[in-house]
Protein backbone atom coordinates (compact mmCIF):
# COMPACT_ATOMS: atom_id res chain seq x y z
CA UNK A 1 0.00 0.00 0.00
CA UNK A 2 1.39 3.44 -0.89
CA UNK A 3 0.60 6.60 -0.01
CA UNK A 4 -2.94 7.69 -0.33
CA UNK A 5 -3.85 11.39 -0.74
CA UNK A 6 -7.71 10.41 0.04
CA UNK A 7 -8.38 8.62 3.17
CA UNK A 8 -11.94 6.81 3.78
CA UNK A 9 -13.63 7.65 6.49
CA UNK A 10 -16.55 6.42 8.61
CA UNK A 11 -18.12 9.60 10.13
CA UNK A 12 -20.94 9.30 12.27
CA UNK A 13 -22.91 11.77 13.80
CA UNK A 14 -26.10 13.03 14.68
CA UNK A 15 -28.31 16.37 15.54
CA UNK A 16 -27.89 17.29 19.44
CA UNK A 17 -30.96 15.95 21.58
CA UNK A 18 -33.40 18.56 22.34
CA UNK A 19 -35.95 19.23 24.41
CA UNK A 20 -38.45 18.06 21.79
CA UNK A 21 -36.34 15.46 20.23
CA UNK A 22 -34.48 13.15 23.07
CA UNK A 23 -33.35 10.66 20.56
CA UNK A 24 -32.42 12.03 17.43
CA UNK A 25 -31.56 9.71 14.15
CA UNK A 26 -27.60 8.86 14.20
CA UNK A 27 -26.73 9.16 10.24
CA UNK A 28 -23.66 7.17 9.05
CA UNK A 29 -21.85 8.14 6.25
CA UNK A 30 -18.93 7.00 4.50
CA UNK A 31 -16.45 9.60 2.63
CA UNK A 32 -13.33 10.30 0.77
CA UNK A 33 -11.05 13.49 2.15
CA UNK A 34 -7.69 13.93 3.06
CA UNK A 35 -7.38 14.00 6.38
CA UNK A 36 -10.01 13.68 9.02
CA UNK A 37 -11.00 17.40 9.80
CA UNK A 38 -12.19 17.91 6.24
CA UNK A 39 -13.87 14.65 6.57
CA UNK A 40 -15.93 15.99 9.32
CA UNK A 41 -16.89 19.11 7.36
CA UNK A 42 -17.93 17.22 4.44
CA UNK A 43 -19.90 15.11 6.78
CA UNK A 44 -21.96 18.00 7.99
CA UNK A 45 -22.34 19.52 4.29
CA UNK A 46 -23.73 16.24 2.84
CA UNK A 47 -25.85 15.71 6.04
CA UNK A 48 -27.49 19.08 5.54
CA UNK A 49 -28.79 18.32 2.51
CA UNK A 50 -30.49 15.02 4.15
CA UNK A 51 -31.71 16.05 7.49
CA UNK A 52 -32.14 20.18 8.91
CA UNK A 53 -28.81 20.11 11.11
CA UNK A 54 -26.02 21.84 11.18
CA UNK A 55 -22.74 21.43 13.23
CA UNK A 56 -23.53 24.02 15.76
CA UNK A 57 -26.74 22.18 16.68
CA UNK A 58 -25.19 18.81 16.06
CA UNK A 59 -22.35 16.63 16.73
CA UNK A 60 -20.04 14.16 15.97
CA UNK A 61 -20.26 10.68 17.22
CA UNK A 62 -17.45 8.49 15.84
CA UNK A 63 -15.39 8.69 13.18
CA UNK A 64 -12.57 6.10 12.03
CA UNK A 65 -11.01 5.68 8.92
CA UNK A 66 -11.61 2.48 6.76
CA UNK A 67 -8.69 0.44 5.66
CA UNK A 68 -8.78 -1.72 2.37
CA UNK A 69 -9.49 -4.98 3.88
CA UNK A 70 -7.42 -7.49 1.52
CA UNK A 71 -4.75 -4.69 -0.37
CA UNK A 72 -2.76 -7.88 -2.16
CA UNK A 73 -5.58 -8.77 -4.27
CA UNK A 74 -6.69 -7.18 -7.40
CA UNK A 75 -10.29 -5.84 -7.32
CA UNK A 76 -12.60 -4.12 -10.37
CA UNK A 77 -13.87 -0.51 -8.83
CA UNK A 78 -17.03 0.98 -10.17
CA UNK A 79 -17.54 4.67 -8.59
CA UNK A 80 -20.34 6.40 -9.22
CA UNK A 81 -20.28 10.30 -9.11
CA UNK A 82 -21.35 13.76 -9.89
CA UNK A 83 -19.04 16.74 -10.83
CA UNK A 84 -19.46 20.28 -11.45
CA UNK A 85 -18.73 21.01 -15.23
CA UNK A 86 -18.28 24.37 -16.62
CA UNK A 87 -21.68 24.24 -18.09
CA UNK A 88 -23.67 21.97 -15.03
CA UNK A 89 -23.46 18.98 -13.10
CA UNK A 90 -23.38 15.98 -14.65
CA UNK A 91 -23.32 12.09 -13.04
CA UNK A 92 -20.49 9.77 -14.49
CA UNK A 93 -19.83 5.90 -13.71
CA UNK A 94 -16.64 4.99 -13.96
CA UNK A 95 -14.28 1.78 -13.34
CA UNK A 96 -10.62 1.14 -12.21
CA UNK A 97 -8.91 -2.17 -11.66
CA UNK A 98 -7.01 -1.72 -8.72
CA UNK A 99 -5.95 -3.04 -4.95
CA UNK A 100 -7.33 -1.14 -2.66
CA UNK A 101 -10.49 1.21 -3.00
CA UNK A 102 -8.56 4.44 -2.25
CA UNK A 103 -5.97 3.76 -5.03
CA UNK A 104 -8.70 3.16 -7.18
CA UNK A 105 -10.50 6.72 -5.62
CA UNK A 106 -7.62 8.49 -6.15
CA UNK A 107 -7.10 7.23 -10.11
CA UNK A 108 -10.52 8.86 -10.46
CA UNK A 109 -9.50 11.88 -9.03
CA UNK A 110 -6.45 12.06 -11.35
CA UNK A 111 -8.61 11.19 -14.37
CA UNK A 112 -11.13 13.53 -13.30
CA UNK A 113 -8.70 16.50 -13.51
CA UNK A 114 -7.25 15.36 -16.72
CA UNK A 115 -9.77 14.23 -18.76
CA UNK A 116 -12.46 16.60 -17.93
CA UNK A 117 -10.40 18.95 -16.44
CA UNK A 118 -12.77 18.45 -12.93
CA UNK A 119 -10.96 19.53 -9.81
CA UNK A 120 -11.38 17.66 -6.78
CA UNK A 121 -13.70 19.89 -4.74
CA UNK A 122 -16.02 19.59 -7.58
CA UNK A 123 -16.35 16.37 -7.52
CA UNK A 124 -18.75 14.26 -5.10
CA UNK A 125 -18.41 10.39 -5.03
CA UNK A 126 -22.20 9.24 -4.87
CA UNK A 127 -21.29 5.37 -4.26
CA UNK A 128 -18.43 3.10 -4.77
CA UNK A 129 -18.31 -0.54 -5.35
CA UNK A 130 -16.45 -3.75 -6.08
CA UNK A 131 -17.97 -5.20 -9.13
CA UNK A 132 -17.53 -8.81 -10.11
CA UNK A 133 -15.49 -9.28 -13.48
CA UNK A 134 -18.76 -10.70 -15.16
CA UNK A 135 -20.13 -7.56 -14.44
CA UNK A 136 -17.86 -5.08 -15.77
CA UNK A 137 -19.77 -2.85 -18.40
CA UNK A 138 -15.75 -0.52 -19.72
CA UNK A 139 -13.79 -2.34 -22.32
CA UNK A 140 -10.74 -1.29 -20.29
CA UNK A 141 -11.42 -3.35 -17.47
CA UNK A 142 -12.61 -5.84 -18.84
CA UNK A 143 -9.34 -6.52 -21.34
CA UNK A 144 -7.65 -7.58 -17.99
CA UNK A 145 -10.28 -9.67 -17.36
CA UNK A 146 -8.27 -12.99 -19.25
CA UNK A 147 -6.26 -15.52 -16.86
CA UNK A 148 -3.71 -15.97 -19.45
CA UNK A 149 -3.32 -12.77 -19.96
CA UNK A 150 0.17 -11.91 -21.77
CA UNK A 151 1.87 -8.70 -23.65
CA UNK A 152 5.26 -7.56 -24.05
CA UNK A 153 6.67 -4.81 -23.46
CA UNK A 154 7.41 -2.47 -26.24
CA UNK A 155 9.72 0.19 -25.47
CA UNK A 156 12.05 0.04 -22.54
CA UNK A 157 12.39 3.32 -20.66
CA UNK A 158 16.28 3.32 -19.19
CA UNK A 159 16.76 5.18 -16.43
CA UNK A 160 19.41 5.07 -13.71
CA UNK A 161 18.32 3.70 -10.68
CA UNK A 162 18.54 6.51 -8.81
CA UNK A 163 17.67 10.02 -9.44
CA UNK A 164 20.90 11.19 -7.48
CA UNK A 165 22.84 9.44 -10.62
CA UNK A 166 20.97 11.22 -13.46
CA UNK A 167 23.15 12.89 -16.12
CA UNK A 168 22.31 15.04 -19.35
CA UNK A 169 24.06 13.67 -21.74
CA UNK A 170 24.89 9.99 -22.67
CA UNK A 171 28.39 8.59 -24.37
CA UNK A 172 25.52 5.99 -26.20
CA UNK A 173 22.40 6.07 -27.83
CA UNK A 174 20.18 3.48 -24.99
CA UNK A 175 19.02 -0.01 -26.40
CA UNK A 176 15.16 0.39 -25.38
CA UNK A 177 14.52 -3.59 -26.35
CA UNK A 178 13.19 -5.30 -23.43
CA UNK B 1 11.71 -7.68 -33.70
CA UNK B 2 10.24 -10.62 -32.28
CA UNK B 3 9.30 -10.49 -28.37
CA UNK B 4 10.53 -13.23 -26.49
CA UNK B 5 10.00 -11.83 -22.88
CA UNK B 6 6.29 -11.37 -22.07
CA UNK B 7 4.66 -9.87 -19.06
CA UNK B 8 2.77 -12.64 -18.19
CA UNK B 9 1.65 -15.06 -14.93
CA UNK B 10 4.59 -16.51 -13.70
CA UNK B 11 7.38 -13.76 -15.23
CA UNK B 12 10.52 -13.40 -13.05
CA UNK B 13 11.58 -9.92 -13.00
CA UNK B 14 14.26 -8.01 -11.74
CA UNK B 15 13.37 -4.74 -9.85
CA UNK B 16 15.65 -2.09 -11.01
CA UNK B 17 14.37 1.03 -9.60
CA UNK B 18 13.54 1.95 -5.78
CA UNK B 19 12.97 0.75 -2.58
CA UNK B 20 13.29 -3.00 -3.70
CA UNK B 21 16.32 -2.36 -6.14
CA UNK B 22 17.89 -5.25 -7.15
CA UNK B 23 15.40 -7.95 -5.93
CA UNK B 24 13.94 -10.38 -8.25
CA UNK B 25 10.06 -10.93 -8.29
CA UNK B 26 7.60 -13.55 -9.77
CA UNK B 27 4.36 -11.24 -11.82
CA UNK B 28 1.51 -13.32 -10.09
CA UNK B 29 -1.64 -10.98 -11.70
CA UNK B 30 -1.73 -7.92 -14.28
CA UNK B 31 -3.59 -4.77 -12.52
CA UNK B 32 -4.11 -2.96 -16.08
CA UNK B 33 -1.21 -1.61 -18.68
CA UNK B 34 1.16 -0.19 -16.14
CA UNK B 35 0.82 -2.18 -12.92
CA UNK B 36 1.62 -5.77 -12.37
CA UNK B 37 0.73 -7.51 -9.10
CA UNK B 38 4.48 -8.66 -7.88
CA UNK B 39 5.29 -11.84 -4.92
CA UNK B 40 8.22 -13.72 -3.46
CA UNK B 41 8.90 -15.48 -0.63
CA UNK B 42 10.72 -12.62 1.17
CA UNK B 43 8.62 -10.09 0.76
CA UNK B 44 4.87 -8.80 0.89
CA UNK B 45 2.71 -9.20 -1.97
CA UNK B 46 2.26 -5.76 -3.19
CA UNK B 47 1.53 -3.92 -6.77
CA UNK B 48 4.69 -2.60 -8.87
CA UNK B 49 4.95 -0.38 -11.73
CA UNK B 50 6.17 -2.60 -14.74
CA UNK B 51 8.56 1.10 -15.47
CA UNK B 52 10.24 -0.28 -12.40
CA UNK B 53 10.23 -4.23 -13.30
CA UNK B 54 12.99 -5.44 -15.94
CA UNK B 55 11.52 -8.89 -17.59
CA UNK B 56 14.04 -11.84 -17.27
CA UNK B 57 14.11 -15.06 -19.53
CA UNK B 58 12.50 -17.39 -16.53
CA UNK B 59 8.92 -18.67 -16.51
CA UNK B 60 7.59 -20.37 -13.76
CA UNK B 61 4.16 -22.45 -13.61
CA UNK B 62 1.95 -20.53 -11.07
CA UNK B 63 -1.78 -20.35 -10.80
CA UNK B 64 -3.40 -16.33 -10.72
CA UNK B 65 -2.30 -15.36 -7.35
CA UNK B 66 -0.77 -18.61 -5.80
CA UNK B 67 -0.42 -18.56 -1.77
CA UNK B 68 3.04 -18.11 -0.34
CA UNK B 69 3.73 -21.52 -0.12
CA UNK B 70 3.04 -22.75 -3.70
CA UNK B 71 4.82 -19.97 -4.91
CA UNK B 72 7.82 -21.02 -2.87
CA UNK B 73 7.11 -24.52 -4.23
CA UNK B 74 6.92 -23.58 -7.64
CA UNK B 75 10.31 -21.48 -7.43
CA UNK B 76 12.35 -24.58 -5.78
CA UNK B 77 11.05 -26.57 -8.50
CA UNK B 78 11.57 -24.71 -11.39
CA UNK B 79 15.07 -23.59 -9.87
CA UNK B 80 14.91 -20.38 -10.49
CA UNK B 81 17.40 -19.36 -7.87
CA UNK B 82 20.21 -21.38 -9.05
CA UNK B 83 19.24 -20.96 -12.75
CA UNK B 84 19.49 -16.78 -12.12
CA UNK B 85 23.21 -17.08 -10.27
CA UNK B 86 24.35 -19.45 -13.14
CA UNK B 87 22.83 -16.85 -15.95
CA UNK B 88 25.52 -14.05 -17.27
CA UNK B 89 22.93 -11.27 -16.19
CA UNK B 90 23.10 -13.08 -12.73
CA UNK B 91 26.75 -13.15 -12.69
CA UNK B 92 27.45 -9.91 -13.64
CA UNK B 93 25.17 -8.55 -10.99
CA UNK B 94 26.72 -10.79 -8.32
CA UNK B 95 30.38 -9.54 -9.61
CA UNK B 96 29.46 -5.61 -9.36
CA UNK B 97 27.76 -6.33 -5.64
CA UNK B 98 31.05 -8.03 -4.91
CA UNK B 99 33.01 -5.27 -6.65
CA UNK B 100 31.21 -2.70 -4.60
CA UNK B 101 31.84 -4.33 -1.22
CA UNK B 102 35.69 -4.92 -1.85
CA UNK B 103 37.55 -2.59 0.81
CA UNK B 104 40.67 -1.05 0.30
CA UNK B 105 42.97 -4.54 1.06
CA UNK B 106 41.22 -5.90 -1.13
CA UNK B 107 41.50 -3.56 -3.82
CA UNK B 108 45.02 -4.34 -3.11
CA UNK B 109 44.57 -7.76 -3.49
CA UNK B 110 43.14 -7.86 -6.74
CA UNK B 111 45.74 -5.24 -8.33
CA UNK B 112 47.78 -7.70 -7.47
CA UNK B 113 46.16 -10.09 -8.78
CA UNK B 114 45.51 -8.01 -12.16
CA UNK B 115 49.76 -7.70 -12.42
CA UNK B 116 50.75 -11.18 -12.19
CA UNK B 117 47.79 -12.41 -14.35
CA UNK B 118 48.98 -9.70 -17.09
CA UNK B 119 52.50 -10.93 -16.56
CA UNK B 120 51.84 -14.74 -17.10
CA UNK B 121 50.18 -13.20 -20.37
CA UNK B 122 52.77 -11.25 -21.57
CA UNK B 123 55.29 -14.49 -20.94
CA UNK B 124 53.22 -16.57 -23.27
CA UNK B 125 52.49 -13.87 -25.77
CA UNK B 126 56.34 -13.70 -25.56
CA UNK B 127 57.05 -17.19 -25.98
CA UNK B 128 54.37 -17.20 -29.32
CA UNK B 129 56.02 -14.59 -30.60
CA UNK B 130 59.45 -16.04 -30.48
CA UNK B 131 58.34 -19.12 -31.94
CA UNK B 132 56.46 -17.80 -34.85
CA UNK B 133 59.11 -15.06 -35.44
Amino acid sequence: MGIFRFHQYQVVGRALPTSTEGHPKIFRMKLWATNEVRAKSKFWYFLRKLKKVKKSNGQVLAINEIFEKKPTTIKNFGIWLRYQSRTGYHNMYKEYRDTTLNGAVEQMYNEMASRHRVRHPCIQIIKTATIPSKLCKRENTKQFHDSKIKFPLVCRKVRPPTRRLKTTFKASRPNIFM
Amino acid sequence: MVFKRYVEIGRVALVNYGKDYGKLVVIVDVVDQNRVLVDYPDIVRGQMNLKRLQLTDFKIEIPRVPKKKTLAEALEAADIKNKWENSSWGRKLIVQKRRAALNDFDRFKVMLARIKRAAVVRQELAKLRKSSA
